[in-house]
């Protein structure tokens, strides 16, 4: 019997606002403890929520983003539960009514387009942390992230297997970043994962029982923690046994998952429309202004990328993963006269692998997208070949100058003239009286070594197709 | 001096007759030797006394406005920034708010005078003032009787004239309810006139702040000075506040006054209904008109608003937790235990119940019965009141079904209790405005309260009227013995 597993992802998105959702307080990370607690943070007796309208104004871009339903009247609830991290013993969050309804997802895990549906997309504060280092005894608090607007992005049960849930958060990751909604940043918390996983056989219709994994806030852990779960799911159900439905905690260094709490320990939160927060209504300026300040969308950027540029699909969805990135290539496919697939190539071949060398952002370049125009300009009039294209970009990078000074100054230049090209081929067809032999006998592989031959006593310049067609026509003739 | 009205106190000190140094200073005295009400918790006498120096400043500069140096107290529900503020809990009996509730900072710069903090029911729950963590409030006409709630202290401390005026809050009646047990004028404004902001939550929907004085031009005049939008209070009204002076002379001749038969049925004890009838019988003398009403559902309002304030309240008290600040226990185990033991020390009796209350009504299974049921209600009580006022221009009834109640009477009893507030929860339920003024008293000498209620937004109407009745009557007048 075949299984499949059903997988669901709920993602929490820290919208990169200045200030926090309810209150004037800073956002920034990395301050003190506790210095970015106002009396709001703290929830001193007394203090009241005021909306943000720039936490709005993000989700709804996102909302637009994925072509869901906005809601022009949203509710804020409060979700009660006590910890100490959450000072006013609930969380100012969005239940019956989110900001975003219903919208979707394009993803590709390898085996072409498939779209993920969005269940909706809400708003809430996030709680503050607990800190546990050099206390003693104690647990600090620390409450400069209590109120940090959060969109809690809530997927359907549509992604089976763990590549296509790796694939939909990719696709998501680089969608808030591309929106500029959000940094994304992983390590400091501005994106973070649960997973509800369940297993079934392939073909039913029902679902399984679903656990929740919690803590798998890396790509990485995201598809070791779903694919271990679902094997373990597996392991029982073939045993005889049942799922459990719990929340379950990754534990990374053990590369496993355990039972956090279960169904019957789970909260009842209680919510209910907060009191203090009135409907969050959005007006038709408000709306039509977040619209007009959308960029054009990775996915609509793809398919231009792929019909205008003749792109292959898997090019478009790297280039377009980053805006800035997909800016930079359509600036020098633009501006060049090569083809714009060799454009592509170069962005996401050497140019790619510069910026990782050097861990910059394509912003900080050292090669402005006119510099590298430039230069696959001088590949399509072959005054230099691809391959010295290379040498010159590497001095680019370093500084040197724009492609057709280096290329001067190191003389450089393709030789395309047939005469010259002829003279170094029968210098070579001279030396090599072995490999010409053995070409003669049946050998054709051998040309290979006798091209490159003419290459290195050129110094690489000699054009290669040219070089070609002379070599055949004297070895055959 | 202590009995003037604070028009007579800016001209006086206008004047030079005395400084609002020495005005503070009298009712300082005052409140030093009234110490048998237990009307305060905090006395700020230095501050008080630095404050009235500076608005004699103010006055003799030229530039003061009508309530630049009268002096004036706070309910301990409003956040006095460096001052004790405990909302009458155990909870929160230690603790020093590091800023000044939105209405205490209006009042500061329109020049008034604060001497201190009242005693109150804890978290404004209760309809007695024996809910305090401070002790019971007693009432200045028979200190054996309750003063009402949960503004006790500050009706006390006005009806004994110990301050001109005084700052309230009004949930289901706290405001009205204490002022009709104490003889004095109380005003709950429309929900959202007044800034919430700094105002310690029970109920956040119905919670509204007030005034309590000894006439509707004092309170007017208060009122004018503390609403309005605030952008810290998001359910804080953005319509511009009428001037309610300019009105208070209006002519009744022509308003059209609704009696809503469910106000004069048997639960009023009948000193009570002949006091309203009187009242009315006043009003109708100046050129009212009387109109029947019907309020259909206002039976349901009781268990209506026992439903959504202890729901709210379930959630605003969850912020005392004893981790940042208030009461934690001394002694417990684990993070649980911990909580359950600052939570059960730090809270009285009242509160817990109605944690309880509130928390069982929002659980899942009971919330569409409960919470949502009673939303309905609500919106129907509201359509009620919008129906009437579509043939008058306000509603008049008794404030509380009988004058104040023996300290202890109903302590085992809290549905008794809860039907003291009948008449006026209503009104936070529509979230509409409403005003208590002293119409006479019952045969034991006890105060008793006439209830003006107001359209939305509609403040200056039933001030209006409170306070031409006012003009023709001296029943606001009436100070208790041993007070004058």
């Amino acid at each position: 019997m075949e299984w499949e597993t059903v997988i669901g992802l709920e993602v929490h998105v820290q919208l990169n606002t200045r200030s926090k959702i309810f209150s004037g307080a800073s956002t920034a990370y990395g301050a003190e403890p506790n210095t970015q607690a106002c009396d709001v943070s703290i929830a001193l007796p007394g203090v009241l929520p005021v909306m943000n309208r720039e936490a709005a104004r993000l989700a709804v871009k996102f909302g637009m983003a994925i072509g869901a339903e906005i809601n022009r009247t949203s509710v804020f609830a409060r979700k009660n539960y006590f910890y100490p991290d959450l000072p006013k013993g609930y969380q100012i969050s969005q239940f019956e009514t989110p900001i975003v309804g219903r919208g979707s997802l394009e993803i590709d895990a390898g085996d072409g387009p498939k779209v993920i549906g969005i269940t909706r997309a809400h708003l809430e504060e996030d709680a503050g942390k607990s800190l546990h280092e050099n206390l003693g005894d104690f647990t600090g608090i620390d409450l400069n992230r209590a109120g940090t607007p959060l969109l809690e992005i809530v997927s359907e049960p549509d992604m089976r297997s763990a590549a296509e849930a790796v694939a939909y958060l990719r696709q998501l990751h680089s969608l808030v970043r591309y929106l500029g909604i959000s940094d994304g940043n992983m390590q400091e918390g501005s994106f973070r994962c649960d997973a509800n996983v369940s297993v079934r056989h392939r073909g039913a219709t029902e679902f399984g029982t679903r656990t929740e994994l919690k803590n798998i806030n890396s790509f990485r852990f995201v598809d070791r923690a779903i694919r271990f779960e679902a094997e373990r799911q597996i392991d029982l159900l073939e045993d005889g046994g049942e799922v459990v439905q719990e929340t379950r905690l990754y534990d990374a260094d053990r590369d496993e998952t355990r039972s956090m709490r279960s169904k019957e320990e789970a909260h009842d939160y209680r919510y209910f429309p907060d009191p203090d927060l009135p409907p969050m209504v959005l007006e038709d300026a408000f709306l039509a202004e977040v619209r007009d300040s959308l960029p054009e969308l990775p996915h609509d950027r793809r398919h231009r990328f792929v019909s205008r540029f003749g792109l292959t699909p898997s090019d478009a969805l790297q280039l377009t993963g980053e805006r800035a990135l997909a800016d930079y290539f359509e600036a020098v496919a633009e501006a060049t006269r090569a083809e714009p697939r060799v454009a592509c190539n170069w962005v996401l071949g050497e140019l790619s692998a510069a910026l990782n060398q050097d861990d910059i952002t394509v912003e900080a370049s050292r090669v402005d997208s006119g510099a590298l125009a430039g230069l696959l300009d001088r590949i399509a009039d072959r005054t230099i070949s691809g391959k010295i294209a290379k040498e010159v970009f590497v001095a680019m990078w370093n500084g040197e100058g724009d492609a057709d000074t280096i290329i001067e100054a190191r003389g450089l230049r393709q030789i395309t003239d047939w005469g010259a090209i002829e003279t170094a081929v029968d210098a070579v067809l001279a030396a090599c009286t072995d490999q010409v032999r053995q070409y003669r006998e049946g050998n054709q592989k051998v040309i290979g070594f006798l091209v490159g031959q003419v290459m290195k006593n050129t110094q690489g310049k000699a054009n290669p197709k040219q070089v070609n067609e002379v070599l055949r026509g004297k070895l055959e003739g | 001096m202590h009995t003037r009205s604070i028009k007579d106190h800016a001209r006086a000190m206008a004047r030079g007759e005395y400084s609002s140094v020495e005005l503070t200073q009298h009712l300082l005295a005052r409140i030093s030797d009234a110490g048998e009400l237990n009307a305060f918790i905090t006395v700020t006498e230095d501050r008080a006394l630095d404050q009235a120096a500076e608005a004699d400043r103010i006055i003799r500069s030229g530039n003061a406005g009508l309530l630049t140096g009268i002096p004036m107290v706070h309910k301990d529900i409003f956040c006095t920034r460096g001052v004790l503020t405990t909302c009458g809990s155990k909870m929160l009996s230690d603790f020093v708010s590091p800023y000044d509730a939105t209405v205490v900072k209006r009042l500061a710069k329109a020049g008034m005078v604060s001497m201190g903090k009242t005693n109150m029911d804890e978290f404004a729950m209760g309809s007695s003032n024996e809910n305090s963590h401070f002790g019971a409030v007693r009432n200045p006409w028979n200190t054996d009787r309750v003063p009402g709630g949960s503004s006790g202290g500050s009706a006390a401390a006005v009806a004994a004239r110990l301050a001109p005026v005084a700052t309230a809050t009004d949930t289901g009646g706290s405001i009205r309810q204490p002022a009709a047990l104490c003889g004095i004028t109380g005003i709950k404004p429309s929900y959202g006139r007044v800034s919430r902001y700094g105002m310690i939550a029970f109920a956040s929907s119905l919670d509204q702040g007030g005034i309590l004085a000894t006439s509707a031009e004092d309170a007017a005049l208060v009122l004018q000075a503390m609403a309005g939008f605030d952008e810290r209070d998001s359910t804080s009204l953005a319509q511009p506040v009428p001037d309610y002076m300019a009105t208070l002379d209006d002519p009744v001749r022509g308003k059209v006054i609704g009696l809503p038969k469910e106000f004069f049925g048997d639960g009023v004890e009948p000193d009570v209904a002949d006091a309203v009838q009187a009242a009315i019988r006043e009003l109708e003398a100046l050129g009212a008109r009387t109109v029947e009403v019907e309020l259909p559902n206002s039976a349901v309002g009781i268990p209506c608003y026992y439903v959504l304030a202890p729901a709210e309240a379930s959630a605003n008290l969850s912020r005392f937790d004893g981790v940042r600040y208030g009461h934690r226990a001394t002694q417990y185990g684990d993070l649980v235990d911990m909580y359950e033991r600052s939570r059960a020390e730090g809270f009285g009796e009242e509160v817990q119940r109605r944690i309880m209350i509130g928390t069982y009504v929002l659980s899942s299974g009971y919330y569409d019965a409960y919470y949502i049921k009673a939303q309905k209600l609500r919106r129907m009580i509201a359509d009620d009141f919008s129906r009437a006022f579509e043939r008058c221009d306000l509603i008049v009834g008794p404030t509380a079904p009988a004058t104040a109640f023996p300290i202890g009477a109903k302590n085992d009893d809290p549905v008794a209790m809860y039907l003291n507030d009948i008449f006026t929860n209503s009104v936070n339920l529509a979230g509409l405005p409403g005003v208590s003024v002293n119409a006479g008293s019952d045969r034991d000498g006890l105060p008793i309260g006439f209830h003006l209620i107001g359209r939305y937004l509609d403040e200056s109407t039933v001030l209006n009227i409170a306070h031409q009745y006012q003009q023709v009557t001296d029943c606001h007048r009436m100070v208790p013995e041993g007070y004058a």
